[in-house]
């Protein structure tokens, strides 16, 4: 078992990382090169003011006309993406990990809230999930990758629960669950887990065209 | 593939799409739909199709899938998933029957009305998407036959209406009579090198609506504006090509109308109360030419007429008394931003104005853009069934004492037409212009 896990964060936590920042940077570039080499007006588009006036909407909870349609759903997106973000940044023994690791760290949450976040990231997948097989206009362009993504997400959070609740084999827990949180890593920049990086860009692209050429705003 | 939405879609007749199906092979397919993804797109499609994230946020934004009862089928999402998504899965190898339904989907079933970027949280144009579809759908041969015609007409007379080339002047020449008749030192001045202004209108003008240009020979006359029309080939701003995909057509259109205003040496352009004409000369011709904005002052009517109200050229005899609702046609409003303007005209000809909800950006579409209307009768009953919200958006206005719909925009115009008739709404319907004319001061 203890090899178990100093292979999963050991070598195969630095894969994760390579996979996750090369590729995300790697995804990146080919498309802007891609928009350089075939639809370069594109740039001649993209407004700073405007792409971040589009992007601003779209992250505040309820500043746009579907957000507030839909109340239930914002609030649920905002909380998961949000604690799935919080949540491993700035849980302390992660924090731990690299200040021992590397001789960094920053602020840390306390643990019970990074509970209670884990928490909402899990309740968030189910109730994604529920609506995904639910919703008939979202089970009509499900396919078997959405599940997968799904899973991928939440595994490194419902065995981190487990783990730190202590519930089961803690030392296979804990592997499991470093194991999850690569998994999930390496999987941002090559599923469609990659929204995270290209989002920004879509968005912004929208932004600069209603605002700038339409003159009308996106949300 | 999914299955087709609804049966009569399997039904509908129409020899362009029909006739056009029998001659394809799986292989042509495939070349054509591999080449418009390898050759003509880029990072917009693909990223596009890789950052959605199926969650169907869309859905509620496309009066297609409200008036069908949420028929998951006609969510912007579900149109994509139905067209362009299967063609990029299999890689093109898809059947003739799939070209049939995403001849179907792409050309009626979307108004390309881009209402949906505004509810999608990552910006994802589906009326590109959309439009990609249509662009194989072209290059197959299979477009449906009355916009078909259309494209065609453009192409040989470069003007939508198979409008000859004397019957135009002759036209304006009586129209100008008319007008005398009225005023008697009103001209419609043709051919005038240097004049302020080039006004332009789109082909169904001269052939059905005629008394559209003398009321505007009217308003330029009134307003003291020196003004002009060509009296050759790229007096008709209106583009369906844009519509069908055929690009290169759509090229030829806004390059013969930019150097038409180019050669009679105008200040600016000024548009009749048309969307999509707009939607090509400002957004979308344009840009296939090469110019990142026109290369005119473009202006469409909405924005003259603010400009004349504001500017006192035309003064206002008497308000217009029935209270109007005023449609916010999403290819000069959602495409153009005039909403306000609209409404500054509005107000200032009429008494009584009601909103209809939603409005400004997020109006719904009339169902008749996009080119859809232009498929004709085989596909009428898809418009009125496509947008039932509207009809209860119509009805709404009504019940709040509405009595007469303005839609300055002549597609829109038509496709409400349509709808106020078969959800027998009770509005009559007319264009800025209409009113304008009725109200303004006038010489006795
Ligand atoms: S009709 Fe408008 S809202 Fe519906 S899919 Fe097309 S562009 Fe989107
Ligand atoms: S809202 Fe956007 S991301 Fe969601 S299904 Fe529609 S297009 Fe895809
Ligand atoms: S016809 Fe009018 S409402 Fe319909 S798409 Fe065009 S501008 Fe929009």
């Amino acid at each position: 078992m203890h090899s178990f896990y100093n292979f999963v964060s050991g070598p195969l936590a630095w894969i994760a990382f390579l996979l996750f920042f090369g590729g995300s940077i790697f995804r990146i570039v080919r498309m802007l090169m891609l928009v350089a080499q075939k639809e370069s007006f594109i740039f001649t588009y993209m407004s700073w003011r405007y792409s971040l006036r589009s992007i601003f909407h779209w992250i505040v909870p309820f500043a746009t006309v579907n957000w507030r349609r839909q109340p239930v759903l914002t609030v649920v997106t905002f909380a998961f993406h949000i604690c799935l973000l919080a949540a491993p940044l700035f849980l302390l023994s992660h924090v731990i990990l690299w200040d021992e690791a590397f001789g960094i760290s920053w602020w840390t949450l306390p643990d019970t809230l990074a509970d209670v976040m884990t928490i909402i990231v899990i309740l968030g997948a189910v109730f994604f999930l529920v609506r995904r097989v639910t919703r008939p206009e979202v089970r009509f362009v499900t396919s078997a990758s959405d599940f997968v993504i799904l899973a991928i997400v939440s595994a490194p959070f419902v065995t981190g629960f487990l783990a730190y609740h202590q519930w089961f084999a803690y030392p296979l827990m804990m592997g499991l669950h470093v194991l999850a949180g690569d998994i999930m890593l390496a999987a941002i920049p090559f599923t469609r887990l990659s929204h995270m990086l290209f989002s920004p860009f879509t968005r912004a692209y929208m932004g600069s065209e209603f605002g700038k050429v339409r003159h009308a705003r996106d949300w | 593939m999914a299955e087709p939405s609804k049966k009569e879609n399997a039904d509908v007749v129409d020899d362009g799409i029909d006739v056009g199906i029998s001659r394809l092979t799986e292989e042509k397919i495939q070349s054509v739909i591999n080449s418009v993804i390898d050759n003509e797109t880029g990072a917009r499609l693909k990223t596009y199709v890789e950052t959605c994230i199926h969650c169907g946020l869309c859905s509620e934004a496309c009066h297609y899938y409200l008036s069908h009862d949420k028929d998951p089928h006609y969510s912007p999402v579900g149109k994509v998933k139905q067209t362009i998504w299967e063609m990029i899965r299999k890689k093109g190898r898809v059947s003739p029957e799939f070209i049939r339904q995403a001849a179907i989907i792409s050309h009626t079933q979307c108004n390309l009305c881009k209402r949906c970027a505004q509810y999608c949280p990552f910006g994802i144009d589906i009326a590109y998407l959309m439009l990609v579809v249509r662009r194989i759908i072209h290059l197959l041969g299979v477009t449906p036959l009355y916009i078909q015609d259309t494209a065609h007409s453009h192409s040989v007379t470069m003007n939508q209406m198979w409008v000859k080339g004397d019957e135009w002047p002759d036209t304006l020449q009586w129209q100008e009579e008319e007008a005398q008749a009225e005023i008697p030192d009103l001209r419609i001045p043709l051919e005038k090198e240097g004049a302020d202004i080039m006004y332009s209108v789109i082909a169904p003008e001269p052939k059905f609506q005629a008394q559209l240009i003398y009321q505007a020979a009217v308003i330029m006359h009134v307003a003291g504006v020196d003004w002009t029309m060509p009296a050759s080939m790229g007096w008709d701003n209106s583009d369906m090509a844009m519509y069908t995909a055929d690009n290169e057509i759509m090229g030829r259109l806004k390059r013969a109308h930019f150097e038409t205003a180019e050669r009679l040496k105008v200040k600016k352009i000024v548009m009749g109360e048309c969307g999509h004409a707009f939607r090509s000369v400002y957004d979308m011709g344009n840009r296939w030419l090469g110019w990142s904005m026109p290369p005119f002052t473009i202006v469409h009517a909405i924005e003259f007429y603010y400009d004349l109200l504001r500017e006192g050229r035309i003064k206002i005899a008497k308000k217009y008394k029935p209270p109007i609702t005023l449609h916010d046609p999403c290819n000069v409003v959602r495409g153009g931003g005039l909403h306000e303007k609209a409404r500054y005209v509005a107000h200032a000809i009429c008494e009584t104005v009601i909103e209809m909800l939603p409005n400004r950006e997020h109006n719904y579409c009339c169902c008749a853009g996009g080119g859809v209307i232009n498929t004709g009768p085989p596909f009428k009953m898809a418009r009125m069934d496509g947008n039932r919200v509207k009809a209860e958006q119509l009805f709404e206005a009504k019940t709040k004492g509405a009595e007469v719909l303005v839609a300055p925009c002549h597609n829109c115009h038509s496709g409400l037409e349509d709808i106020v008739h078969h959800y027998e709404i009770g509005l009559e319907i007319k264009f800025f212009s209409d009113i304008i004319y009725e109200v303004m001061e006038k010489p006795a």
